[in-house]
């Protein structure tokens, strides 16, 4: 910064070589700034040598002009004052400018004192610098021994001002508008440019002064300007954004109105712009509207500042999060609704309904098995002919020739609707998750946790007063605790106990890994036995349909009750463990949770898509896909009513048992990480279910309705607010991330394995007659062709594009190509970063001592000291 | 100021709408709530609600910086921190969903410096961390610990090493807390 002020005034002194000996006045306290000196004491010398003319008499007029009244009106127009440089000397540089007449002669004598003073300077900033690094040493500006004139010159710094005082709010604003309405015009206005980069001292420097008022009006006159120049929506946007208060903003809209309508009268206006005027304001009316439409719809929005008022951001993230996964269900409900489920129900099923309706209805609800077999909820009732509306064609193939009313593609909008409908979601979850993660980390070293937790700890929405109290308690604790790590950095264990914890934690992660596998390998050999049970009873049909039925429900049962139990398990193993940070806790519970449901996912897609779908004819089964959506729906509602049982008991009992039996006053604590993860697993099986049973989303729907409003009594009835502390917003990433990554993109995974290469039943469903689902695609765009000559290519840029992987590889590389540039981008940014805040800390370190050393010589005019003000040996004492 | 009639006209709803980030129902609600709060004053109908009045809301009432809010929200010449109806909607509209992080951070700046004085010294940071923790004595900081607090505050987050932490440094540092935002709002 200092640099351009050093350059413009060296032109100046070079263009008016009679002035120049006044300027140099300033050369003084700006030879000495740490940043500068160097180069100006090199050129000092040059200057030395050329001219013996050069001849400057400094102290004295410092002593005499640098002072602090700012009431001085300056006649003079400094060069550096136009150029968009930080003019915060501007001030002392037009006072000094004053002197240009009573200059003194200056002997090469008192310029070799000069510079050595610069060295003394310089050194003594050194010090000041090293001396600086202790944390208690910092206090250097606000300490008890400045005047008053100069802790006012403090106050009324730019960098001070501006948390305060409206002038400088406008100021700031005044600038920014005009960089918005340069970017919008891509043509700069050179009349409208901002004097000055950032509000300068002069501007409001005394806010009683009379001409920094003028000023203050005068910036707020230009701010109202631009505000004008700029469209009606950044319009409204700059002024939200303003932190000033309503009625101030009321007013400069006022302003701003009222210039617009003199202008635009002005120039009358013909009718039509007046209209389309009209019409403007009517749409942000409309706009308005909808948008206030659009909040009452927020879901839950009391229940949600309820929790939120009395367990902390930690809990209600997980309420969040339950809604989120209800909008994409609503999402891909509407999708499937819209696209197959009316459209097959208005077109006459012509299933012969001579399926032996078996009315065992309580069970059927829990099996979707019997009625529901055979409806709208499953794969094998949609029909794999052109729905019409009018005609009724017999044949597929037909389809396209019987051409009256509308002609509705079954297979294809089928095949179509899942595709777009995973494609949209993806492209939802990415984005989500990329924000979120550009939200919760930034590109900057994540130091200062000290100070984060102080400034943003305070979560202003808790409200009950013993939750309050909590929270207190628990910032209290984690201060102290930060505190004390700070003071000792690292806990150094004996080897015996590290070895002992570290046997702890292997043991640990052994006993969950064992568990988990054993799980796993329960759930295929059981799933094994259970198919092979089927097997053998699809030849012999008989025995009692109800139990027939109840044995469906074997396998989700035995699956839920593992998913019940294990995280206990995990629970117990991590308190055994003893984890010091509770982050680390939860990640641990996370990984291990999520290890758990991820194999045995892995588990039962195996079974269905490997043991179910090749060989569906020996199980008897005439459409395995619809046999493998009532799994699903029997895996999902089983989810459920384990969950309500594992709240049941898990919550409420546990409280009764902890209050009455063990007689603790605390309740037990939500356990956030476990029920998220069980809210993903709920997911993945809707994911994975929606190609075989379209209308498994509303059955999400419902069942996350439940869940929310019995998770919120639970939880008030049940629990307290945490003691850990909860990274919201971080582990909200890595929920979207989770949700993402194993678990959309494994159903994703799932769905175009079986719609690539399993063939489809023959005998129901959309796909029948089929090799595969995809055909359903290619069939489509070969038909195309067949009708429509001219589109002869579009097989076969479907067989490039689609079916070679070579495309694929293709986009991939590209894509990771991308992500590499933008990771060396952001390597790049970081650099800047850092070369930005080393000159950050320069300019501080100059403007500490600038200000000791002005400080000090006011306080020398004062003492009227006459000629030397302070000799060479005063200067180390600044520091 | 025309909003403390006992009906907001439909323009002064919509300049409302166009200047805060609130939406008609929540202005609309703010409406409501503060004229239940101006009815309980017994006395002229005035058009403001003095502070004590409006830390009987529940929103307000248990948080240790309530007084600061009344305080930086007012626009009162008395500086006694009542507040207009205008500035409850400021109050609002800084402590909203949608309101930016720098409006926020800005007003949570303004909250945090205690004497006004346009920085945060040591001596605004040990009221901030006093009023975080609370005063009884088991959760309160001993002096060691708040000096050494301090301390690291102000090295950490005060880049120009001038010994108080102002607006563009603590915004700096809050644009590295993701949870800032979320924590930073106070709902209706």
């Amino acid at each position: 910064m200092s640099c351009p002020v050093i350059q413009s005034e060296q032109k100046f002194v070079g263009e008016r070589s009679t002035e120049f000996s006044g300027l140099d006045t300033i050369r003084a306290p700006l030879a000495d700034i740490p940043s500068v000196g160097g180069v100006l004491q090199q050129d000092d010398e040059d200057r030395a040598g050329v001219s013996s003319r050069a001849s400057v008499r400094t102290e004295p007029i410092m002593a005499q002009r640098v002072s602090f009244d700012f009431d001085q009106v300056p006649e003079f127009e400094s060069p550096v004052d136009e150029d968009g440089v930080h003019d915060s000397f501007s001030q002392l540089i037009q006072e000094q400018s004053h002197d240009l007449h009573d200059v003194i002669e200056m002997t090469p004598l008192d310029l070799e004192e000069e510079s050595r003073d610069d060295v003394e300077c310089e050194e003594s900033a050194v010090y000041q610098r090293s001396d600086s690094d202790g944390p208690q040493q910092t206090d250097h500006l606000i300490g008890e021994r400045w005047s008053s004139d100069t802790l006012k010159v403090l106050s009324s710094m730019p960098s001070r001002t501006i948390g305060r005082s409206r002038g400088a709010i406008i100021s700031q604003y005044c600038n920014r508008t005009m960089q918005l309405r340069r970017r919008r015009q891509s043509r700069p206005s050179i009349q409208h440019f901002p004097r000055s980069a950032r509000p300068s001292i002069r501007g409001y420097g005394m806010e009683t002064d009379s001409a920094g008022f003028e000023e203050e009006e005068n910036k707020r006159e230009r701010l109202v300007n631009n505000l004008q120049n700029l469209s009606a929506g950044d319009r409204v946007r700059v002024l939200r954004a303003m932190p000033l208060s309503l009625s101030e903003k009321k007013e400069l809209r006022m302003l701003v109105l009222n210039k617009a309508e003199h202008s635009v009268s002005q120039s009358q206006i013909p009718c039509c712009s007046q209209l389309k005027y009209y019409i403007i304001i009517a749409l942000r009316h409309g706009w308005y509207g909808w948008l206030s439409f659009l909040s009452s719809l927020q879901l839950w929005q009391t229940a949600l500042k309820c929790v939120g008022g009395r367990f902390g951001t930690g809990v209600l993230s997980y309420f969040v999060f339950l809604r989120t996964l209800l909008f994409f269900n609503v999402f891909l409900f509407l999708v499937t609704g819209v696209l197959l489920v009316v459209p097959q129900a208005i077109a006459h099923p012509d299933h012969d309904q001579n399926v032996t309706v078996r009315s065992t209805w309580g069970l059927e609800v829990l099996t979707g098995a019997g009625y529901f077999s055979h409806s709208l909820l499953y794969y094998g009732y949609y029909s794999n002919r052109m729905l019409q509306t009018g005609h009724s064609c017999s044949a597929p193939r037909n389809g396209t020739s019987c051409s009256s009313g509308l002609s509705y593609n079954m297979p294809l909008v089928y095949f179509f609707t899942i595709g777009a409908a995973f494609f949209i979601t993806c492209i939802i979850l990415v984005y989500s998750m990329s924000k979120s993660f550009g939200q919760s980390f930034r590109i900057d070293k994540s130091k200062g946790l000290l100070t984060i937790k102080v400034f943003s700890s305070w979560d202003f929405k808790v409200i009950k007063k013993s939750s309050v109290k909590l929270q207190r308690a628990n910032i209290s604790t984690q201060l102290k605790e930060l505190v004390a790590e700070v003071n000792h950095q690292e806990l150094k264990f004996p080897v015996l106990q590290r070895l002992f914890r570290l046997f702890i934690h292997t043991l640990a992660w052994i006993m969950c890994l064992g568990s988990t596998i054993a799980c796993v390998l329960a759930v295929y050999y059981f799933s094994e036995h259970m198919h092979g049970d089927l097997l053998k009873r699809a030849g012999s049909r008989s025995s009692d349909p109800l139990l027939e039925e109840a044995r469906l429900l074997a396998v989700p049962v035995f699956v839920s009750s593992f998913n019940l139990l294990l995280p206990g398990f995990f629970n117990a193993v991590a308190w055994m463990e003893e984890y010091d940070s509770p982050s680390v806790l939860n990640y641990v519970s996370i990984s291990r949770n999520l290890l758990l449901k991820v194999s045995v996912l892995g588990v039962l897609c195996y079974h269905w898509l490997g043991r179910v779908a090749s060989d569906p004819q020996s199980l008897g089964l005439e459409c395995w896909e619809s046999f493998v959506g009532q799994e699903l729906y029997r895996f999902l509602l089983m989810d459920f009513i384990f969950m309500l049982l594992g709240t049941f008991f898990g919550e409420f009992l546990w409280r009764v048992f902890s209050q009455k039996a063990l007689k603790r006053k605390r309740k037990p604590v939500f356990d956030i990480a476990r029920n998220v993860l069980e809210l993903i697993y709920g997911q993945t099986l809707a994911w994975l279910g929606v190609l075989f049973s379209p209308l498994l989303p509303a059955v999400q729907i419902i069942k996350l309705i439940f869940l929310f409003y019995m998770k919120k009594v639970s939880l008030k009835m049940n629990c307290q607010a945490s003691g850990k502390p909860w990274r919201a917003c971080q582990m909200t990433t890595i929920f979207i991330t989770l949700l993402c990554f194993p678990a959309f993109l494994g159903a994703a995974v799932c769905v175009t394995y079986t719609m690539w290469t399993i063939k489809p039943s023959s005998r129901c469903g959309p796909f029948q007659g089929l090799k595969t689902m995809f055909q359903a695609g290619k069939r489509w765009f070969q038909e195309l062709a067949a009708v429509n000559p001219d589109l002869h290519w579009l097989p076969t840029a479907h067989a490039y594009l689609v079916e070679n992987p070579l495309f694929l590889f293709m986009s991939a590389g590209i894509f990771l190509i991308v992500i590499y540039f933008h990771s060396q981008v952001v390597d790049g940014q970081r650099k800047i970063i850092e070369l930005l805040q080393e000159q950050i800390e320069n300019e501080g370190e100059d403007k500490k001592f600038l200000i000791t050393r002005l400080q000090d010589i006011h306080e020398g005019k004062r003492g009227a000291t006459p000629r030397r003000v302070k000799g060479p040996s005063e200067d180390s004492s600044y520091s | 100021m025309g909003g403390t009639s006992s009906k907001l006209s439909k323009d002064l709803l919509s300049e409302y709408q166009e200047l805060t980030f609130l939406t008609k129902q929540e202005i609309l609600m703010a409406h409501k709530i503060f004229s239940e709060l101006q009815d309980k004053e017994n006395g002229p109908y005035g058009a403001r609600v003095s502070m004590e009045k409006v830390l009987t809301l529940p929103e307000l009432k248990s948080n240790p910086f309530r007084k600061r809010i009344c305080q930086v929200f007012s626009t009162s010449d008395l500086k006694d921190g009542s507040l207009s109806f205008e500035d409850f909607l400021d109050l609002l509209s800084a402590f909203s969903d949608s309101a930016t992080l720098e409006i926020k951070s800005h007003y949570a700046f303004r909250i945090f410096d205690f004497d006004d004085d346009g920085t945060l010294d040591a001596r605004d940071l040990e009221k901030l961390v006093n009023s975080l923790t609370g005063e009884t004595d088991d959760t309160r900081l001993t002096g060691e610990e708040m000096k050494q607090l301090i301390g690291n505050i102000l090295e950490e987050s005060d880049i120009d090493k001038d010994g108080t932490v102002n607006l563009s440094e603590f915004q700096h540092v809050i644009s590295r807390s993701p949870d800032f935002v979320s924590s930073f709002k106070i709902v209706l």
